[in-house]
């Protein structure tokens, strides 16, 4: 589904990645951890061309993303649910329209009991009709999750999804991205919470990638 | 129906929801309101001004072309001579159609308001008048002069309507100007709603980029700012237009003032013109908002 191969990155002529392979399978549950600035998320925007590779390939769903236009980017938003390390909204609407987002700008409507159960699914249903501004870290971060599902993508790429919650949270949400991978979904979570890492390895086969000087590394064996 | 009118009415009855993804502008709303009626109260004007300025040009240019005269005096003895020799002259002379004398009644019919019914014509060393009608471009006047002069000393050849000639053309100029404030309205109209626009799009920037991390297309992005200006323009033209049209309705004729003026408003059919303001305001709006959106969009790619 996603695929990159011997993919290197810079801000402005410098290097962050280098010589990066990895392949999405459908399927399969990743997590993506690394010191702080090493370039996790950086990574996670090749995978959903918001950035473009300065070298080697990426191809997502079969299209090679440097020749993606705009619209084809869009197109692949749809089929990649991404939670952003910061959460954003659009503030003037309620968080069940901001939920509801990803099917509007398709073009789709919205199943108001659909939207519901998902509200609920995340712990948010109190919240409906509240603005993103009232919602704390927390709750930014679960309605940034439910809005990466909510079109049903095949793959669910989370940064840092459990960087503001408490200990219990974190595992819930961990729960409901381990729920999600049994329904089939290709997820990827960049972290640096290794206590989450080895919980979510009781529940789900997971592989762990570490970028480490500008590489990436697994790192299955050491956890 | 026509699949176009089908996409321009889906497009005003717009999608709510999608409406609703750029944050509403109170002040900037109204200011591109207001401003679009105001181009559209000075459109009226100018298709105004630019119609009766037309009208004037056509009735002043048909009354040039209609006639000049050639008034004769001589002794008794001479006059039918000098007739003859005058329309012989016209007769070989470019530019004439037709030349006729008049006949005494006609003659007495011109003098009467000033003398009365009563005037005993024949027995009055009155002038005879001829009536020359022009074709084309009419006839070279100095030429036409100086061959009357050797051939009828007595002729005079009288083109008084001539003196309107440069005001024709002045109409005509002012009919041209009128043409080009219109279309400079139009230009202005889309220059601000292109700054309009862009603003808009600029402090909506957060709002864009959320949007496409959701995947909204471009279009769908640009759609919401586009349908907005549109409409706005719409509304802002319709009012203007309907109260461009009162201040003309209300003008003051000038008709009674011989003609000469012919009133500044529309007339018949005319009125209808003023209509099409409103949509030619929403169709600048629109091309301008979109081209100012997609090139935004293009720009913060
Ligand atoms: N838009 C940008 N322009 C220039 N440099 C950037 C940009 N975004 C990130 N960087 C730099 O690239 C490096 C990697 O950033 P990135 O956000 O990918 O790190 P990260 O691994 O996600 O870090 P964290 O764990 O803190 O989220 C950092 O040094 C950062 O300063
Ligand atoms: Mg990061």
């Amino acid at each position: 589904m996603i695929e990159l191969e011997d993919v290197s990155y810079g801000y402005g002529g410098g290097t962050l990645l280098t010589d990066i392979s990895l392949k999405l399978a459908p399927g399969s549950f990743h997590f993506l951890t690394g010191p702080s600035g090493a370039g996790k998320t950086t990574l996670l925007k090749l995978c959903y061309g918001e950035l473009i590779a300065t070298k080697g390939r990426v191809s997502l769903f079969e299209h090679d993303a440097r020749n993606m236009t705009r619209d084809d980017v869009a197109l692949v938003r749809r089929r990649v649910g991404v939670v952003h390390q910061d959460c954003q909204f659009l503030d003037h609407l309620s968080v069940a329209e901001n939920l509801a987002l990803p099917l509007t700008v398709a073009g789709r409507s919205t199943d108001p009991q659909e939207l519901r159960e998902l509200m609920k699914w995340v712990g948010l249903e109190a919240q409906a009709g509240a603005h993103p501004p009232e919602l704390s870290g927390g709750e930014r971060q679960r309605a940034a999750l439910a809005r990466a599902v909510i079109v049903s993508p095949d793959v669910i790429l989370a940064d840092e999804p459990t960087g503001n919650v408490d200990w219990e949270m974190s595992l819930r949400l961990l729960t409901l991205l381990v729920e999600l991978n049994r329904m089939g979904k290709t997820v990827m979570i960049a972290t640096h919470d290794m206590h989450l890492i080895r919980s979510a390895k009781s529940q789900v086969q997971a592989r762990v990638l570490r970028i480490s000087d500008h590489r990436l590394q697994l790192a299955g064996a050491d956890l | 129906m026509n699949p176009i009118v089908a996409k321009i009415l889906h497009f005003i009855a717009g999608d709510d929801q999608a409406d609703r993804v750029v944050p509403p502008t109170g002040f900037t709303a109204r200011l591109t309101v207001f401003a679009a009626a105001s181009m559209a109260f000075l459109t009226v004007f100018a298709m105004a001004l630019s119609l009766a300025t037309g009208r004037l040009a056509d009735r002043w240019g048909d009354e040039l072309a209609q006639s000049s005269t050639i008034r004769i005096s001589a002794p008794e003895g001479q006059m039918d001579a000098q007739m003859l020799a005058v329309m012989e002259v016209l007769v070989t002379t470019p530019g004439v159609k037709d030349a006729r004398p008049l006949s005494d009644e006609e003659q007495h019919a011109l003098l009467e308001p000033w003398f009365g019914p009563d005037l005993p014509l024949d027995t009055l060393p009155i002038p005879r008048l001829i009536e020359v009608i022009e074709e084309g471009d009419g006839y070279d006047a100095a030429g036409l002069r100086a061959r009357l002069a050797g051939e009828a000393p007595g002729a005079v050849l009288d083109d008084h309507t001539r003196w309107r000639e440069p005001l024709v053309h002045a109409a005509g100029r002012l009919r041209s100007l009128g043409f080009v404030a219109i279309l400079l309205i139009a230009a202005i109209t889309g220059v601000m709603i292109t700054l309009a626009a862009s603003a808009a799009l600029s402090a909506n920037a957060q709002v864009i980029r959320v949007l496409r991390l959701v995947g909204a297309q471009d279009a769908y992005i640009a759609r919401a700012f586009v349908r907005r200006y549109t409409l706005r323009a719409l509304i802002g033209a319709a009012v203007g237009t309907v109260l461009g049209m009162i201040a003309i309705a209300f003008l003051p004729t000038a008709d009674v003032a011989g003609g000469f003026l012919t009133g500044l408003g529309f007339q018949g059919w005319h009125w209808l013109w003023p209509l099409i303001i409103p949509p030619l305001a929403a169709l600048v709006a629109f091309a301008a908002t979109r081209n100012a959106a997609l090139s935004t969009l293009k720009e913060r790619s």
